[in-house]
């Protein structure tokens, strides 16, 4: 258990210098501030949902990884849409919420646009990590039960706090 | 069953835990945002936070799970009174890795940043943060866990699907609440920075 826990953190540890990096900005919008963990675990949240259900299906041998796989692409489909339903939310609320405890500086629309946009981007890179996660999990006879999580959970811990970056570079 | 109805089912299913989620998520930000004057006097801190949230998930998840799985064997009684040998071993284990893993994230930041020549604070604040935030942490989420598994199970609710929403959680808004007390400690014990 502790070697791969050195692992994980190091990975992590990737995603904290990336932020560390553009700490300025964070500390001058505190509502960038608000949006980290609720980004980077709500992407993490759509990877390990999509990742319990694709390998519930393989389990149940419903899950073929064909181009016209239905519960493949349902499964896909779904996420995005999910990611459009909660992340204007989620930046709705760091607005809100940064605007009671400080003076927020950014606009509304600002927020909701590096939020809206880093879930779109983000929802894509996670179901595209699941996906090959869990194939590779299948391919070397690994269950994805045990595996996938975890991985998915870490690397997008990392992919959002780059895409967040990126995002905040172009918008803000 | 169609694209459309694999993806309807997909949504319907997994929107209720994404909102609670999301709400947890939000507060743990509102702490993150009440934090800005400690993260600027403590250089490397905010590098740190991605790693020590993980370790919650990581530890306490995998600790939830084995305990779920051997309530469902029958090798553990849903009761925290008795003192079980297993129970006990299980909790010091997960204590015992939360520590020497945010303890190694400290060590690891400290080196990354020193090599990289950006600015940091000292090894001991870090290491000192990070030990009294991962041991508090640690303690609040491990008795969280045992007793929602155990209530959940008496209840017959099937462990497994509480495990994770409880430490998600609870383990970021406790995993940043217990950080910032411990930068507050430790700011107070050692002074600055540095």
């Amino acid at each position: 258990m502790l070697p791969i826990l050195f692992v994980l953190t190091l990975v992590e540890l990737g995603s904290g210098l990336v932020l560390d990096s553009f700490e300025a900005t964070l500390l001058q919008f505190p509502s960038l501030l608000v949006l980290v963990p609720v980004t980077i675990g709500t992407a993490g949240n759509l990877g390990s949902v999509l990742a319990a259900r694709l390998s519930t299906a393989l389990h149940l041998g419903r899950l073929s990884f064909e181009p016209d796989d239905e519960v493949l692409a349902g499964n896909a489909v779904a996420t995005i849409a999910l990611s459009f339903t909660v992340f204007p939310a989620v930046g709705a609320g760091a607005w809100a919420l940064s605007a009671l405890v400080a003076e927020t500086q950014l606009a509304l629309a600002t927020v909701l646009l590096v939020a809206t946009a880093s879930g779109a981007i983000l929802a894509v890179l996670a179901v595209l990590v699941t996906v090959v996660a869990t194939y590779a999990a299948y391919r070397f006879g690994l269950d994805p039960d045990d595996v996938v999580i975890p991985v998915v959970t870490n690397v997008s811990d990392v992919l959002g706090v780059v895409v967040l970056f990126v995002v905040v570079q172009i918008v803000v | 069953m169609s694209v459309v109805e694999v993806a309807r089912e997909a949504y319907r299913e997994a929107l209720p835990a994404l909102s609670v989620s999301l709400v947890a998520g939000l507060l743990s930000g509102v702490v993150l945002g009440g934090m800005q004057d400690e993260l600027r006097v403590v250089s490397g801190l905010l590098m740190l936070v991605p790693a020590f949230l993980a370790t919650r998930g990581n530890v306490f998840g995998s600790f939830g799970a084995r305990l779920a799985t051997a309530l469902h064997q029958g090798l553990i009684e849903p009761r925290v009174r008795g003192g079980d040998e297993r129970l006990r071993s299980a909790v010091t284990a997960a204590l015992v890795n939360a520590l020497l893993v945010s303890v190694f994230a400290a060590v690891a930041t400290y080196f990354v940043l020193t090599l990289l020549g950006l600015p940091h604070a000292s090894l001991l604040t870090l290491v000192a943060i990070a030990t009294i935030a991962g041991a508090l942490s640690g303690a609040v989420l491990a008795t969280a866990v045992v007793v929602v598994v155990f209530a959940g199970y008496r209840r017959g609710y099937n462990p497994d699907t509480i495990v994770g929403p409880v430490v998600t959680t609870t383990g970021d808004v406790f995993g940043l609440l217990f950080l910032l007390l411990a930068v507050r400690v430790v700011l107070a014990l050692l002074g600055g920075g540095g």
